[in-house]
């Protein structure tokens, strides 16, 4: 089972090519669906704060409190989005303990990661990295 | 929200009713493709001849272009106006994650006309653009601060951009920039002081758009190969690395650093102040424009002790590159590292462009050593070079001006030394305070010559380094540059940082068009880079900027360069050849 580990966040210059990288696996641009983020301590100068999907153990916070269950356990850590059943409610963007659920917008439903390391291949910094859990 | 692959949107904002709306310009994206060549289509219909650069007429046009959120350092906003420098075109470029925003919002341009009776800021998310009240924000004199409020204050984390004025805008100085996110500026021409008269404190840009292109598979395969070239080959290392302060000692060794306004090419204390040395004891975090890879902003940690209590320290980051180096270090004559890091915060905390700020202190220092000015006009200051606790005191009072000396000092060293005498050695091309390479002529025919005045235009310096002792003929310098910078508007339209320049050669850019569904041949596309130079100079033109009356300060000819002393007239018969060539292309744009 892999997921997305922030190896090392001081490193981070805050390209965001890991973000581009995430929409881009829909061959679009921007990062409206991206289940990375990258965003500063408050100022580029205190460095940068890398937000992704640790993959919980089950059950996960955001599955808990799904009221259609389309967050479904991945084996044991992490979960997968049934995209037919979910109704778009956001229930599981506040409860997400660390904020990496986030919002697709033009889909109006949550954008969750699939744990694939897209991300860390554009990741020059050694910053992100798909370890096994 | 997803937009298509050329943007068309074009957001107007009118500061003096307080509205905005938004149109369908796609006839001149698909035509101009964006950034700049969008640009001067705007400013030309919006700025009408003789506007008052400070006045309420003179717009605000923020451009991006086709690539940007879709390729690797596509990673620049263009800004177009009214330069209230040099009274004709104003063109600056800045990254950070302003061309970001501004396409993820939705938008292709921004265009901002009017002016507030109050003060104010305004953020656009989305769709949505907001007046606020910077009545709490006005005269907040660090740029830093500003954006430290309303950082606290706007959404959008991670997917915004925070353009503010400091002081220097407010107070209009003339060279007053445009700050985003902390480190990255719209620098020259004054577009801060251009925000400052129609009181805009600030602009703040999110979005969350996405980018459909219409050959997904193109799209990832030209991705791909932009990518592996931006960081597998060695064309973007050293701006990582030490980054453009390589360039200290190098053009040191040249005899092309000016030093002590240019009365020296080269400086006895450019070790102190080199990138290697910034590198091994200050560097202490790297930072990247959004979607670049390179990373160039380099940040010193300065640590210093609070003087009223022992072992309290507090850390400084300071952004340093070349043009500070040379602009606020050997310019001045400085040698003290942290003295030179201290100068530079000041400088970027009250949002002042570095190179006209360093300039005018230079000619300032000059100019009280000839006796030009007294102890007096210099408001009890006695500038010595080197003396950067003399300097940071002049930029706060460049910013204050508090007597008559300090307001001539804010309009610019053409406007100063106009009035106090010592424009031989007064460093303003066209009006604007000169950039740090004493290489040769071409550095010079480039600065009088350039659509945005600054050293990225045409890139004279390297054409001189690469000729050093064969100096080309005016006439060759003249074709050179040109054939430089009518490339350079075309990347400046997509918009890519020059630093890509390799990366997206010609080639490699009609491939990248081609995958958001732009087709243009290599021919095309440097045709309408003609053409959009020549519309530029039919603005400078236009404007009054006049080849023939153009000044070249007698200082440049008095210093050797590495090609030696160069002479005025070689420079001016350059500069009429290069105006000629745009004025051809005008007639002829496709006659390459
Ligand atoms: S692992 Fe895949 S889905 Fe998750 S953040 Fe990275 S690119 Fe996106
Ligand atoms: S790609 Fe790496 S360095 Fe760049 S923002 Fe993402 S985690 Fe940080």
């Amino acid at each position: 089972m892999k997921r997305i580990s922030v190896v090392d966040p001081e490193r981070c210059v805050g390209c965001q090519m890991c973000m581009f990288a995430c929409t881009r696996r829909f061959s679009l641009g921007g990062f409206g669906r991206s289940t990375i983020h990258v965003k500063s301590v408050g100022g580029i100068e205190r460095g940068f704060v890398v937000v992704v999907c640790r993959a919980c153990d089950k059950p996960a916070p955001c599955a808990r409190v799904c009221p259609t269950g389309a967050l479904a356990s991945r084996d044991g850590k992490g979960v997968k989005l049934i995209r037919d059943k979910c109704i778009g409610c956001g229930k599981c963007v506040e409860a997400c303990p660390i904020g990496a659920v986030f919002w697709d917008e033009e889909a109006g439903k949550p954008a969750i990661c699939v744990y694939c390391g897209y991300c860390a291949d554009y990741c020059e910094y050694g910053v992100i990295k798909l370890e096994e859990v | 929200m997803s937009s298509s692959a050329l943007p068309s949107r074009v957001l107007y904002i009118d500061l003096t009713k307080k509205r905005f709306w938004i149109e369908d310009r796609k006839e001149l994206f698909e035509e101009y493709i964006g950034g700049s060549g969008v640009a001067i289509q705007l400013l030309k219909e919006e700025c009408s001849k003789g506007t008052d650069p400070l006045g309420p007429d003179n717009p605000i046009i923020f451009t991006v272009g086709p690539l940007t959120c879709l390729f690797p350092m596509a990673s620049k906003t263009v800004a177009m106006f009214k330069s209230p420098l040099t009274g004709e075109l104003g063109e600056s470029h800045a990254g950070g994650r302003s061309a970001v925003a501004i396409r993820s919002a939705g938008y292709g341009a921004i265009v901002i006309k009017g002016a507030s009776d109050m003060p104010l800021y305004i953020a656009v998310h989305g769709n949505r653009v907001y007046f606020k009240d910077a009545a709490a924000y006005w005269g907040m004199e660090s740029t830093l601060t500003v954006g430290r409020v309303i950082r606290e204050n706007e959404p959008g984390s991670g997917v915004r951009s925070i353009m503010r004025i400091g002081g220097a805008g407010e107070r209009l100085v003339r060279y007053a920039m445009v700050t985003t996110e902390t480190f990255r500026h719209f620098g020259r021409l004054g577009l801060g002081a251009v925000f400052g008269s129609k009181k805009l404190k600030a602009l703040v840009v999110s979005g969350k758009n996405t980018i459909e292109v219409p050959n997904k598979k193109l799209y990832r395969d030209v991705y791909e190969e932009l990518f592996k070239l931006m960081v597998e080959s060695d064309l973007l290392k050293k701006y990582h690395e030490i980054g453009t302060p390589i360039n200290v000692l190098t053009l040191n060794a040249l005899k092309g650093l000016p030093t002590r306004n240019l009365k020296s090419g080269e400086f006895e204390g450019a070790e102190a102040i080199s990138g290697e040395r910034l590198a091994k004891n200050f560097l202490g975090r790297r930072a990247a424009c959004s979607h670049c890879p390179v990373a160039c902003i380099h940040l010193a940690a300065l640590r210093e002790p609070y003087e009223d209590e022992p072992y309290f320290y507090k850390t400084t980051w300071i952004s340093y590159d070349y043009e500070l180096t040379y602009a606020l270090g050997s310019m001045l004559g400085i040698s003290d590292t942290v003295g030179f890091l201290k100068l530079v915060d000041s400088i970027e905390k009250y949002g002042l462009d570095a190179m006209s700020a360093g300039v005018c202190l230079a000619w300032a220092t000059e100019a009280y050593e000839k006796g030009l000015v007294s102890k007096e006009e210099l408001a009890g200051v006695e500038p010595k070079w080197g003396d950067y606790e003399a300097y940071i005191k002049m930029a706060r009072m460049i910013v204050a001006q508090p007597n008559e000396f300090y307001k001539h000092l804010a309009m610019g060293v053409e406007a100063a030394a106009t009035k106090y005498g010592g424009l031989e050695f007064a460093l303003a091309f066209g009006g604007n305070e000169m950039p740090g390479y004493h290489t040769g002529p071409a550095a010079y025919v480039g600065y009088l010559t350039g659509a945005r005045h600054s050293h990225l235009d045409s890139a004279g310096y390297s054409l001189d380094e690469k000729t050093i002792g064969a100096t080309p003929s005016p006439e060759k310098i003249a074709e050179e540059l040109f054939k430089e910078e009518v490339w350079r508007q075309v990347l400046s339209s997509l918009v890519v940082c020059f630093f890509a320049r390799r990366v997206y050669s010609p080639e490699k850019t009609a491939k990248a068009l081609s995958a958001v569904g732009v087709e243009r041949s290599e021919k095309e596309l440097a045709s309408l880079g003609e053409k959009i130079l020549a519309e530029k100079y039919d603005f400078k033109l236009r404007e009054g900027f006049n080849p023939e009356n153009l000044r070249v300060p007698r200082r440049i000819t008095e210093t050797p360069t590495p090609h030696g002393k160069i002479s005025e007239e070689t420079i001016k018969r350059a500069v009429s050849f290069y105006v000629e060539k745009v004025k051809s292309a005008k007639k002829q744009p496709l006659n390459l």
